[in-house]
């Protein structure tokens, strides 16, 4: 008796087992489409197109899963019913056209139910048109440029770097809750408002993706994708970099600012307004103190992750008595504008202001014990950029 | 006539043995599977916890770069290969390979082949680094030195692919017994008919996109290079047009080995044995017409992206009606559990989950969203290990007593199965949600909310990795101490040709052909 009943139990654990799996599974993801602060399922975010993609895509799960009951049912059914302490005289069937002609005529059916509000869906998302603003994002090694289209003056361009800390990353400090997904300066977006990203990169492929915008496009050197969203909610949502694009691919968050229309338009002459101080600047001469206290900015926000804290170098060369920083300053000033091609030191001419430029120049020659004394103007680097 | 195999190692080098080769094929790929695996190990430990703890990012991409390389080049791809060579002739009542020298040569250039692989970890820039999908211009203008080595193994792996593969195709064709006609094939010679089809395929165009590479870094051309008015995307294009076939290459043969278990241990003939040629013919075309659903982001005009969308969900008919075959093989049937059918049946289910996710990453829009991120890497984790791997094991199981003559432990199978089946479970079915939760694949370090995700996933990953410590051990232990099947058919519901030779096979067999009824 007991031991008939100890071979049930052992007849029984193998399909329970993988039933009890499969079904754990599907518990567990329909709880994570309830607790929505748990996130384990994808997001909704706050676009009217991303609600519809998760209601998509939870149809299809859906579907997924009304099927896979059924069949994996069926599965393990036969191995539970049909065990040969039970079952000793197989059946001989090994055709039926009629049975054969039904499971692949319903799976069909079962895909057109999910492919038209696919197709309606993706015509929506490939409708471009009519936005209010421009936002031209270029992907960089390892980090994006965000700029404005400014129709009537000037564009309003700054670049996004990763902000959490070395010593968090390498375990030294405690990690903030938006660890790897905070930058120095992030995107803002106007809520209620047709946002069109135009999608591009410098050097490698990269893939700008922010799930609560459903947006996620290649950027890729020499095209411009295109890509729009129109969020309903203001608040900051966060992305990062989807394409593997080098060392440094998982440390280039991306950060968007969804505010309303009057912050946003606050913000953007504030940025303006930035932009004409610059022009100002740009015809100012510094000393040196100013030169390289703002060097030393610009190097540790661009540089420093390559070159090291103390110049001594890493993935790039040591800066800290290089011939180039001790030499001439045209020298120096050509390998950072123009970059070094086939190397990670990219050319920085495009990604640095003149005024940026300068200082950082100034200051690689001042500082981690190079002791040049000299330095350079923005109108120095102006000249030098004209005159290649 | 008949004669033994000669002595040493020259045995092993000189051979042309489809029994000889099949079983280097299938050490080596084990190999690599191990190699692979470790690489794997690595990659999980760093990714045990949030924050950079073991390696560098730099070091953490080689790492993914090469654990795909290996898996898919090293370890699946030959593994098959060494399955054809061992049951192909058997299955068709063939002597041997129609080709028998190529296939020395084809065994051979593979060893070579990976220690160059492998010994860029070495070189000063160290090993690839730019994921198993190699993008350019990552993997051009932005690519450390070995590049060049990789570029020179693709093109000796694809040689070596093409040539087993011609080989298989030959021998099928020429070789079969009186009255083995194509409809009579055991459906494992069917599939791997087809796949050495779409391997003469595709083979090229991938010899052809590293080719390209090699001419952007090398001689100044700029396929892949805006700046020289090339075009990035090309490189997807052409690679995808390999690589999603090259999946089915994978896939196929598995169909193929599940085929043949799972009505041996049902003791009932495989249902609906014409659909299933046909199914998976069709498979085989329309993985010619679909490769862009890999490039849903990249920009594709809508008419594009639409017809991909289509073509891809398409695939999930034939593909769902194999998998009701199998379940109506069983229905009905008088089914025992040894461990090759456990495998089977695993491969079934897992793969069938996989084809779910497949289906759900084949709807466009939704694709936006799950592109690039780990949800892509549990689809593709349940389709080729559980699809492929699982499918290897239970061809091992299997077919291991006529290699060798003699029985391996059942009850070490099946405890390499049940942790096999938890461990890979935990290991990647947690990915699918940390990817909905929108962590993108190939990071070596990510924010604390997926931080649950992962150390399941890793502690899945050791639990997976060390099962196959067993799995080997079982092999070993089988081929020392095991005890003799002293029979032919060795499992009561065989009925394929092999099972007529005596196990384990002699070195030659069908010397004169059997008739076929
Ligand atoms: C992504 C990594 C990276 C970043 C960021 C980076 N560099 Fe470099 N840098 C390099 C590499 C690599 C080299 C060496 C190039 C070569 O092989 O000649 C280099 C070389 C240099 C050199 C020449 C050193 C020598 O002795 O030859 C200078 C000067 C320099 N970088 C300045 C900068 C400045 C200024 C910044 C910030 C604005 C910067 N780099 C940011 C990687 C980087
Ligand atoms: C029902 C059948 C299947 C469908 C509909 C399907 C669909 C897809 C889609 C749409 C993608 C792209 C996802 C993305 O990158 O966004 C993908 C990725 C992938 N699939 Fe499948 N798939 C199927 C079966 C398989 C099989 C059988 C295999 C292998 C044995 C496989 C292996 C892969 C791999 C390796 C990738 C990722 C490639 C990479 O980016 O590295 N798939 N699949
Ligand atoms: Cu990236
Ligand atoms: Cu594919």
């Amino acid at each position: 008796m007991q031991q008939q009943a100890k071979r049930l139990l052992k007849l029984a654990l193998n399909p329970v087992l993988v039933l009890l799996s499969l079904m754990s599974s599907g518990v567990w993801a329909a709880t994570a489409e309830k607790a929505e602060h748990w996130r384990g399922n994808m997001t909704p975010g706050v676009t009217e197109v991303g609600h519809k993609i998760y209601d998509l895509h939870m149809l299809v799960f859906w579907i997924c899963v009304v099927v896979g009951i059924i069949v994996f049912g069926l599965m393990f059914y036969s191995v539970f019913a049909y065990r040969k302490e039970r079952h000793s005289e197989p059946a001989t069937f090994h055709e039926n056209t009629k049975l054969e002609i039904a499971w692949t005529v319903v799976p069909f059916l079962l895909l057109i139910i999910m492919a038209v509000p696919a197709t309606k869906v993706l015509i929506e998302v490939y409708d471009t048109d009519d936005a209010a603003q421009d936002i031209l994002i270029t992907g960089y090694q390892w980090k994006w440029k965000y700029e404005y289209i400014n129709p009537n003056g000037d564009n309003v361009t700054f670049f996004s770097n990763l902000r959490t800390p070395e010593s968090e990353i390498g375990n030294e400090e405690e990690k903030g809750s938006n660890y790897l997904l905070e930058v120095d300066e992030p995107v803002v977006l106007p809520v209620n408002s047709k946002t069109r990203f135009l999608v591009t990169a410098n050097d490698v492929l990269h893939a700008w993706w922010v799930p609560e915008l459903a947006v996620k496009r290649d950027a890729i050197p020499g095209f411009v994708n295109e890509a729009w969203t129109k969020p309903t909610e203001t608040g900051v949502y966060r992305g990062q970099c989807a394409e593997l694009c080098g060392r440094n691919h998982g440390f280039m968050p991306i950060v968007v600012n969804v505010v309303e229309q009057e912050e946003y338009d606050q913000w953007l002459a504030g940025k303006l307004a930035e932009a004409a101080e610059l022009k100002e600047l740009m015809a100012k001469e510094f000393t040196m103190d100013e030169l390289v206290a703002r060097g030393k900015k610009v190097y540790e926000r661009n540089c420093l992750a390559c070159h090291g804290a103390n110049g001594e170098g890493g993935v790039g060369k040591a800066i800290a008595g290089s011939p180039l920083a001790t030499g001439s300053t045209k020298g120096h000033l050509d390998v950072i504008v123009n970059g070094v091609p086939g190397t990670a030191m990219q050319a920085f001419g495009g990604q640095l202001n003149e005024v940026d430029l300068a200082a950082v120049t100034t200051y690689q020659r001042n500082a981690f014990g190079n002791n040049m004394g000299d330095m350079l103007q923005p109108v120095d680097v102006y000249k030098f950029k004209k005159g290649q | 006539m008949a004669h033994g195999p000669a002595k040493g190692f020259s045995r092993w080098l000189f051979t042309t043995n489809h029994k000889d080769i099949g079983t280097m094929y299938l050490w080596f790929s084990f190999a690599m599977f191990l190699l692979g695996g470790s690489f794997a190990m690595i990659i999980r430990a760093e990714l045990f916890q949030p924050g950079l703890q073991i390696v560098d990012p730099a070091f953490f991409n080689q790492m993914t770069t090469m654990h795909g390389l290996v898996m898919v080049f090293g370890a699946i791809m030959p593994a098959f290969v060494g399955l054809a060579n061992w049951m192909i002739p058997l299955m068709i009542g063939a002597p041997d390979m129609a080709l028998p020298r190529m296939n020395n040569w084809s065994f051979w250039i593979l060893p070579p082949t990976f220690l160059i692989l492998a010994s860029s970890l070495f070189m000063e820039g160290g090993a690839p680094n730019f994921g198993w999908t190699f993008y350019a211009p990552l993997s051009t203008t932005y690519a450390p030195p070995s590049v060049t080595l990789f570029i020179f193994s693709v093109h000796a792996m694809g040689i070596s692919s093409i040539m087993g593969s011609i080989n298989i195709i030959a021998t099928i064709v020429n070789m079969r017994a009186p009255g083995m006609t194509y409809m009579k094939m055991p459906l494992f010679v069917w599939t791997w008919l087809i796949t050495a089809f779409l391997l003469v395929a595709v083979m090229p165009v991938l010899a052809g996109a590293v080719t390209m590479m090699l001419m952007d870094i090398h001689f100044g051309t700029s396929f892949f290079s805006a700046a020289g008015g090339g075009d990035p995307v090309l490189f997807q294009h052409v690679f995808w047009f390999f690589g999603h076939p090259e999946v089915y290459i994978i896939i196929l043969p598995a169909f193929g080995v599940v085929s043949e278990i799972i009505p041996v241990f049902s003791r009932k003939p495989l249902f609906g044995y014409d659909s299933m040629v046909y199914a998976t013919a069709s498979i085989a075309f329309l993985s010619f017409i679909v490769w862009a659903h890999h490039m849903y982001t990249v920009g594709l005009p809508l008419a594009g992206e639409l017809f991909y969308m289509y073509a891809t969900m398409l695939i999930a008919v034939p593909t769902a009606a194999k998998v009701f075959n199998w379940i109506t093989t069983m229905f009905k049937g008088s089914i025992t559990l040894e461990t090759p059918m456990l495998f089977a049946i695993a491969k079934v289910f897992l793969f069938t989950v996989g084809g779910f996710s497949g289906l759900m990453l084949a709807i466009a829009p939704a694709d936006f969203q799950y592109h690039d991120s780990y949800f892509v890497v549990a689809h593709f984790h349940y389709t080729m290990v559980a699809g492929a791997i699982f499918a290897l094991s239970a061809a091992v199981y299997y077919w291991l007593p006529k290699w060798t003559g003699k029985m391996y432990n059942e009850a070490m199978g099946k405890t390499h199965f049940w942790i096999s089946f938890i461990g890979f479970n935990l290991t990647f079915f947690p990915q699918h949600f940390a990817g909905l939760a929108g962590m993108p694949r190939r990071i070596p370090d990510y924010n604390m909310m997926f931080a649950d995700f992962n150390m399941m996933s890793s502690i899945g990953a050791f639990i997976y990795g060390s099962s196959q410590l067993l799995f080997l051990f079982n092999i070993v232990r089988t081929i020392t101490h095991g005890k003799p099947v002293n029979s032919d058919k060795v499992w009561e519901g065989a009925t394929t040709l092999e099972w007529t030779v005596p196990s384990p096979a002699p070195y030659h067999t069908f010397t004169t052909p059997p008739e076929v009824k």
